[in-house]
C-alpha cells in the first residue's frame, strides 16, 4: 500500500494501517489489523454481518472510538493524535437517529455549521440549498421527533454535508428503511459520488455494496477478508462461475453427456438440475445454490426459452457447471461436446457469482 | 498507543480563526438558545422547590409561630444556596444521562472540532449560568413571600463570589452523576442523592447551631451544599454564627477542581470508546 499522504494531494484520502482496537473487558480485538485505503472521489464499502468490526473501523476514523494499535488517518491527518483538525475532514451519518429534537430542521443544519465554523452566511445559504436537494424545504421548520426513520436519515445526511467534509461515513445507511426510503439513500450516494465526495459506507446487505460501492471490503470477525471492485471480487472464484445449459437429448446418454461434460477442461463438477421433473423451460429457483441472490442483473437471465414443451417426454437434460474460470470461454467447448453427443443444446446461461458468495468462499458461512 | 509508528506526515493546513473557541462558544450558544426559547418553563421548573420552602418555613410556620423570630434570615440565604447547586446539579446530570443513553443528540456536539474534554466544561459552565439565573431569581421571589430579605451592601461581594462557586460546584457534581450513574439506575440515583443533599446541606439550619448533635454535624460537613449555605450567611447574614468564609470558599474551590477532573473523565470515558 502506498503511504506518505499530503493532505490536498492525490494519495489516498482515509487509510488505515494494522488498525486493532480492542474494547475495554472485552476478549478479541474488535478490529484485528485492519488495512486499506480509500481514493478521492471513490465510494468504499465494508461489507460483512453484524459484529464484524465495521462500525468499530468507523468510530475510530471519526474519532469515537480509541484505537489500540495501527494508525488511521484521514486527509494525512491522524486521528488518534489530532482529533480536532480531523473532525473538520469528516462527517458522519449514524445507524441511530441522533437529531437534535429541540430543534427545528433547518437550526439542526445551522447550528451543526456553526460548530465547524462555518461563516453565518454561507451557512445559510448553504442549509436552504441542501434543504431543497434532499426535498426537506416544507418541512424545514418541523421538530425531527416527527420523522420517519428514512426522512430522519435524509436529514442526517443533509446536516453531514454542512461543514463540507473530504469524507462522509454512512453506518449502515438503509437498514431499517423501507424500499423507497432505501431507493432514496442510494440515489443520494450516487449524487455524492458525482460531486466527487469521498464516501465509506458499511453495510451488511450485499445488494447495497454491490450497487454503490466502487470497491467493497469484506469484514469479519475483525479483519478485512478482502477488498476489491465488486466484479474482480466475484471473478475468478473457482466453481463460483457457473454456466447452465439445457440439452434435448437425441437418443444419447445422458450419463454420457454429464460424464463428459465433468470431464472438460475448466469444468469443476456437473450438477444435473432435474428439469425432466421440473417446469417446462423454467430455471431452478434461484437462492437454493451458490447461486443464490445474485446483485441486480447478475444472476441467470431466466428467460424460460426453453423449448421443451408442455408435453415434453423426459428426454432434456438441465445441468449446471461450476467452472473454475470463465464462463464465456466454456461455451463453445461445451456446444462442440453436446454436438459430438448427438444431442441438441437449447439453452444456455451464465452465472455470475454474488458478493454473498464472495463471503461464503472466504469464510465459509453465509453472510446472513 | 500506536504500535507502529506512522509514516504519514501530516501536511500543515491552514487553521481556522478561532477553532475549537468558536466551536466551544457555538455549541454554548445552542444551549443557550434552547434554554431561552423555553425560559418560563425552566424557571418554573427551578424556582418552585426553593420557593415553597421558603413559603412553609420562612412564611407559613413563621406566621403560625412555630419559628423563632430571626428564622427566615437564617433560612434564606440557605435556600438560594440550595437553589444554585440543585440547579446546577440537575442541569448537569439530567440531560447527560438522557444524552448518553437514549436520544443520543450530544453526538453532534462530540463530532465538532474541539476537544471532547471542552464538551465537558460547556456542560458545565451552562449548566452553572442556569443555576446562577435560577439562584439570583430566588431574590425577588423572597422580597415578594418574606417581605424582606437580608442584604447589606458590604456583603455582596462575597454573596457573588459564593453564589458562583456554589453554582459550578452543583454543575460538576451533577457531571459526575449524569456520567457515572447507570441509566436504569437513575430514577433511584436521584432519591438516594438529591434528598440528602438537600436536607444535610445546612440549607436550612446554621451548620455551627449543630454542636450538640454532633454526629449531623460530620454529616453535613461532607456535604458541598454546607459551605455554599454557610458562606451565604456570611455575606448576607454575618451576625449569625457561621464557617469562617475562608474556609467554605476553599472547600468550594477544591471540590470544584477534583470534581471537575473526575467529571472530565468519566465524560470523556463515555463519549469516546
Amino acid at each position: 500500500m502506498e503511504v506518505g499522504v499530503e493532505g490536498n494531494g492525490q494519495g489516498p484520502v482515509v487509510e488505515v494501517r494494522d488498525l486493532v482496537k480492542r474494547y475495554r473487558k472485552a476478549k478479541v480485538n474488535a478490529v484485528d489489523g485492519v488495512s486499506f485505503a480509500v481514493r478521492r472521489g471513490e465510494v468504499l464499502g465494508l461489507l460483512g454481518p453484524n459484529g464484524a468490526g465495521k462500525t468499530t473501523t468507523v468510530g475510530v476514523l471519526t474519532t469515537r472510538v480509541r484505537r489500540t494499535g495501527g494508525t488511521a488517518c484521514v486527509s494525512g491527518v491522524d486521528v488518534g493524535v489530532d482529533p480536532v483538525r480531523a473532525r473538520r475532514l469528516v462527517a458522519v451519518v449514524p445507524q441511530r437517529n441522533n437529531l437534535d429534537r429541540s430543534l427545528s430542521i433547518r437550526q439542526n443544519l445551522l447550528f451543526h455549521a456553526a460548530y465547524h465554523g462555518v461563516p453565518a452566511a454561507e451557512r445559510t445559504r448553504r442549509a436552504s440549498d441542501l434543504l431543497e436537494e434532499f426535498g426537506l424545504a416544507d418541512r424545514a421548520d418541523d421538530k425531527p421527533d416527527m420523522f420517519s426513520g428514512g426522512q430522519a436519515q435524509r436529514v442526517m445526511v443533509a446536516r453531514a454535508l454542512m461543514h463540507a467534509p473530504e469524507v462522509l461515513f454512512l453506518d449502515e445507511p438503509t437498514t431499517g428503511l423501507d424500499p423507497a426510503a432505501r431507493l432514496f439513500v442510494w440515489d443520494r450516494v450516487r449524487d455524492l459520488r458525482a460531486r466527487g465526495v469521498t464516501v465509506v459506507l458499511t453495510t451488511h446487505d450485499m445488494d447495497e455494496a454491490a450497487e454503490l460501492a466502487d470497491r467493497v471490503g469484506i469484514m469479519d470477525h475483525g479483519k478485512l477478508l478482502a477488498l476489491d471492485t465488486p466484479a474482480a471480487l466475484t471473478r475468478g472464484l473457482p466453481g463460483r462461475t457457473t454456466l447452465e445449459v439445457a440439452v434435448v437429448l437425441d437418443g444419447s446418454s445422458a450419463e454420457d453427456l454429464v460424464a463428459g461434460l465433468g470431464a472438460l477442461d475448466g469444468v469443476e463438477r456437473v450438477e444435473p438440475v432435474g428439469a425432466a421433473t421440473g417446469p417446462p423451460g423454467g430455471w431452478p429457483p434461484m437462492g437454493g445454490g451458490p447461486m443464490g441472490g445474485g446483485p441486480p442483473g447478475g444472476g441467470p437471465p431466466g428467460d424460460g426459452g426453453s423449448p421443451a414443451g408442455p408435453a415434453a417426454p423426459p428426454r432434456e437434460l438441465r445441468a449446471r457447471l461450476y467452472l473454475l474460470g470463465e464462463a464465456p470461454a466454456m461455451v463453445a467447448p461445451v456446444a462442440a461436446l453436446v454436438a459430438s453427443h448427438r444431442a441438441q443444446l437449447t439453452d444456455v446461461a451464465i452465472g455470475a457469482p454474488s458478493l454473498e458468495d464472495v463471503f461464503i468462499a472466504l469464510t465459509g458461512r453465509a453472510l446472513r | 498507543m500506536s504500535t507502529t509508528t506512522s509514516p504519514v506526515t501530516t501536511p500543515v493546513r491552514p487553521r481556522v480563526a478561532g477553532g475549537p473557541a468558536r466551536a466551544f462558544l457555538a455549541v454554548l450558544w445552542r444551549d443557550l438558545y434552547v434554554t431561552g426559547r423555553e425560559l418560563p418553563v425552566f424557571l418554573a421548573q427551578v424556582v418552585l422547590q426553593p420557593l415553597f420552602l421558603l413559603f412553609v418555613f420562612g412564611k407559613v410556620l413563621a406566621d403560625l409561630g412555630f419559628t423563632q423570630p430571626g428564622y427566615t434570615r437564617v433560612l434564606f440565604p440557605g435556600i438560594v444556596a440550595l437553589t444554585a447547586v440543585v440547579t446546577g446539579l440537575q442541569s448537569t446530570a439530567f440531560p447527560l444521562v438522557i444524552d448518553f443513553s437514549f436520544t443520543k443528540e450530544i453526538e453532534d456536539r462530540l463530532l465538532a472540532p474541539l476537544p471532547v474534554g471542552m464538551v465537558a466544561v460547556e456542560k458545565v459552565v451552562f449548566a452553572s449560568m442556569r443555576a446562577l439565573l435560577a439562584a439570583l431569581v430566588m431574590l425577588p421571589i423572597g422580597v415578594w413571600v418574606l417581605g424582606s430579605i437580608p442584604w447589606p451592601a458590604s456583603g455582596v461581594p462575597l454573596f457573588l463570589t459564593v453564589l458562583v462557586l456554589g453554582c459550578l460546584v452543583g454543575s460538576c457534581l451533577g457531571m459526575i452523576m449524569g456520567t457515572a450513574v447507570p441509566p436504569n439506575r437513575i430514577n433511584v440515583m436521584f432519591a438516594l442523592i438529591l434528598t440528602p443533599l438537600l436536607f444535610t446541606g445546612a440549607s436550612q439550619y446554621p451548620w455551627t447551631s449543630l454542636d450538640d448533635l454532633r454526629w449531623f454535624q460530620v454529616v453535613t460537613a461532607l456535604n458541598p451544599l454546607t459551605y455554599v449555605s454557610e458562606g451565604m450567611r456570611a455575606a448576607l447574614v454575618p451576625e449569625v454564627p457561621h464557617i469562617r468564609p475562608w474556609v467554605s470558599v476553599l472547600v468550594l474551590v477544591l471540590t470544584i477542581v477534583v470534581s471537575l477532573a473526575v467529571g472530565i473523565r468519566l465524560f470523556l470515558r463515555r463519549a469516546v470508546d
